[in-house]
């Protein structure tokens, strides 16, 4: 009788209405800590979830501190800013791009790190002041923010912390892809080694003229040696794109991406290049 | 590794429907499932005179098979049983070492680990460390990283895992002919599918043991692979004239069907993935590339496909992007 007692008790939770925030909608991925990630994050700024807004993770993982995600509001026309949230990581805004209108797209591909399985958003502000929300539950083993970064094993790490590699693949329509990467151990300050946080905490995207495409500031949960993904617009006259970083430390990245016309079509990936 | 794994994160539907089935039987235990002891039941497929094969499910690690996805070889021999890696968990351990015990009617003389995946090496609680060989790159690994393997195992196979720990072999097994009371052994130290792999060619059965260098109708896995290295041994394995191969993962059959379409997995995949990083593509859209139709119908390909492009990508970025810039001085 005590089982089927209990089991009755549960299903009478189960099947009533979670309570929510008043005003905010109920969250469709039902995390516990949502309300509270809402005022943290939104204020009293109005908020919808929106299926234009896609995150988009493997359905398998592995390396919980290399979890590839990409956040994409491209359906989505004026947004002003584009954030990435963990609601159950230690450090849940993982990072914000800013793409200036026309100059930059909504949409970032990166690595995070992951402490435990958790739901991922992506939250678009748009320009008439509405945060447009999207996101998936990722199930994964965790312990990837409280590793160690992988430089730490090396004694040598200082010698290549902040070289950087990158590429543009420049379209027919204006449209770029960037793809950049900088060597950093984006310590989380969490470590079971005592490492103290540090990571890059600012990226400058600009055309050959000096105008601003987009800004990314980044936060812990970015994973070791970061490489971003980004859809950019330089103008038809601007030979490279820079990229201007900056750590926690004080430390300044400089890098020079060219930014040639001889690329293959991002549109058209999966035919063949020759 | 945890995405698949339905059994997981149960859906709250799932819960609910056992619950309306204890309202309505008040009796009946629930999550019955839950309190039943687990058993892996294992069943050998006789292969050849003294030589078995239990055969793991060609699927992905999950709750519902008990990480029990790898094969697993016995042979007999007048020394004793001589069993070829161990399985995922301290529980099929010990089942396989009775089973093993069972079929030879001796003790165990020899047990040999492919490589450290823990699929292979998390039964080695059964037996005896010292009667335990690997090749020292296999030990070291599991050294390294059986840990962090051990997290995960627990983390998708959960009870199934219960009381298993790493153990470490205290025995290195050099390539080259071990004998057995009348098995003759030649053990060969390769590498590819990890940084230490080994194949057994048991000349008395002219059985071909081929570890995780060897697939078959189930797609490679590649988290410690080296391509390049793992086609070169496979070239060679194809060399060996054996009348029957049993490949890490997948049926044994006569002939080298599994040695082939490993080779031609692991050419096609690292040709996709080149070519999704040479046109720009993130790690997340080259996860959705169309496989060649011979391999797409594989088992777990699209599965196997995704981690290979997170195994590859990191090297492919850190190799062939162009330097750009560095920290200001």
């Amino acid at each position: 009788m005590l089982r089927a007692s209990t089991a009755a008790v549960m299903l009478a939770l189960w099947t009533m209405p979670t309570p929510t925030q008043a005003g905010a909608p109920a969250d469709p991925l039902n995390s516990p800590v949502w309300n509270d990630l809402v005022k943290k994050v939104f204020g009293d700024a109005p908020i919808v979830f929106d299926e234009r807004v896609k995150v988009v993770v493997p359905s398998v993982i592995e390396n919980q501190a290399q979890v590839p995600v990409s956040a994409d509001a491209r359906a989505l026309p004026n947004v002003e800013r584009l954030i990435v949230l963990t609601d159950l990581n230690p450090i849940q805004h993982v990072l914000t791009l800013t793409p200036v209108q026309s100059k930059a797209d909504a949409y970032i591909s990166f690595r995070l790190k992951l402490e435990q399985a958790t739901p991922v958003r992506a939250a678009a502000l748009t320009s008439d002041g509405v945060w447009h929300v999207g996101g998936v539950f990722l199930e994964a083993a965790g312990g990837g923010c409280s590793s160690p970064a992988m430089a730490r094993g090396d004694a040598d790490w200082t010698a290549t912390v902040g070289n950087a590699q990158g590429k543009i693949w420049r379209n027919a329509d204006g449209t770029a892809r960037l793809r950049l990467r900088v060597r950093h151990p984006m310590d989380t300050g969490l470590s079971k080694d005592n490492t103290p946080a540090f990571f890059i905490e600012k990226f400058d995207v600009k055309g050959a003229s000096g105008d601003a495409l987009a800004t990314i500031e980044m936060f812990e949960p970015v994973s070791e040696d970061p490489t971003l993904t980004l859809s950019i617009k330089p103008q038809a006259t601007d030979a490279s794109v820079s990229i201007d970083g900056r750590d926690n430390n004080g430390n300044i990245y400089r890098s020079v991406v060219p930014a040639p016309w001889n690329q293959s079509a991002i549109g058209t990936p999966h035919r063949s290049a020759h | 590794m945890t995405a698949q794994c339905d059994d997981l994160n149960p859906e709250r539907r799932h819960f609910l429907r056992l619950a309306a089935a204890s309202v309505a039987f008040p009796l009946l235990p629930m999550f019955v499932a839950e309190a039943a002891p687990l058993t892996y039941a294992l069943s050998p497929i006789k292969l050849d005179a003294g030589v078995w094969m239990i055969a793991g499910a060609q699927d992905a690690i999950t709750f519902g098979n008990g990480g029990a996805i790898a094969n697993v070889t016995i042979l007999d021999s007048t020394e004793g049983a001589i069993v070829i890696d161990t399985g995922p968990s301290r529980r099929f351990g010990e089942e396989l070492a009775t089973l093993a015990r069972t079929l030879t009617g001796k003790d165990i003389a020899r047990v040999y680990l492919t490589h450290f995946h823990p699929d292979h090496v998390f039964g080695n609680q059964g037996f005896d460390a010292d009667r335990i060989a690997a090749p020292a790159g296999v030990i070291s690994g599991l050294k390294e990283l059986g840990n962090g393997f051990s997290d995960a195992m627990y983390y998708i196979a959960r009870d199934w895992m219960r009381g298993t720990e790493v153990v470490l072999p205290t025995t290195i097994a050099e390539d080259g002919i071990e004998e057995i009371g009348d098995r003759r052994m030649r053990r060969i130290v390769r590498s590819g599918h990890t940084a230490s792999d080994l194949a057994i060619y048991d000349e008395t059965s002219g059985i071909l043991i081929a570890g995780d260098l060897a697939f078959l109708d189930r797609a490679p896995t590649t988290p410690h692979a080296d391509i390049a290295t793992w086609t070169t041994t496979l070239n060679e394995l194809s060399q060996i004239d054996c009348n029957r191969l049993i490949p890490g993962h997948g049926p044994a059959e006569s002939g080298k069907r599994a040695i082939a379409q490993t080779r031609d997995w692991l050419t096609a995949i690292d040709g996709i993935i080149t070519r999704c990083f040479d046109q720009g593509l993130d790690m997340t859209e080259a996860m959705d590339a169309p496989l060649p139709q011979g391999l797409e119908s594989i088992a777990l390909a699209r599965y196997e496909f995704s981690r290979s492009v997170m195994h590859l990508y990191p090297k492919l970025e850190a190799s062939k992007l162009p330097k750009v810039g560095q920290k200001e001085k």
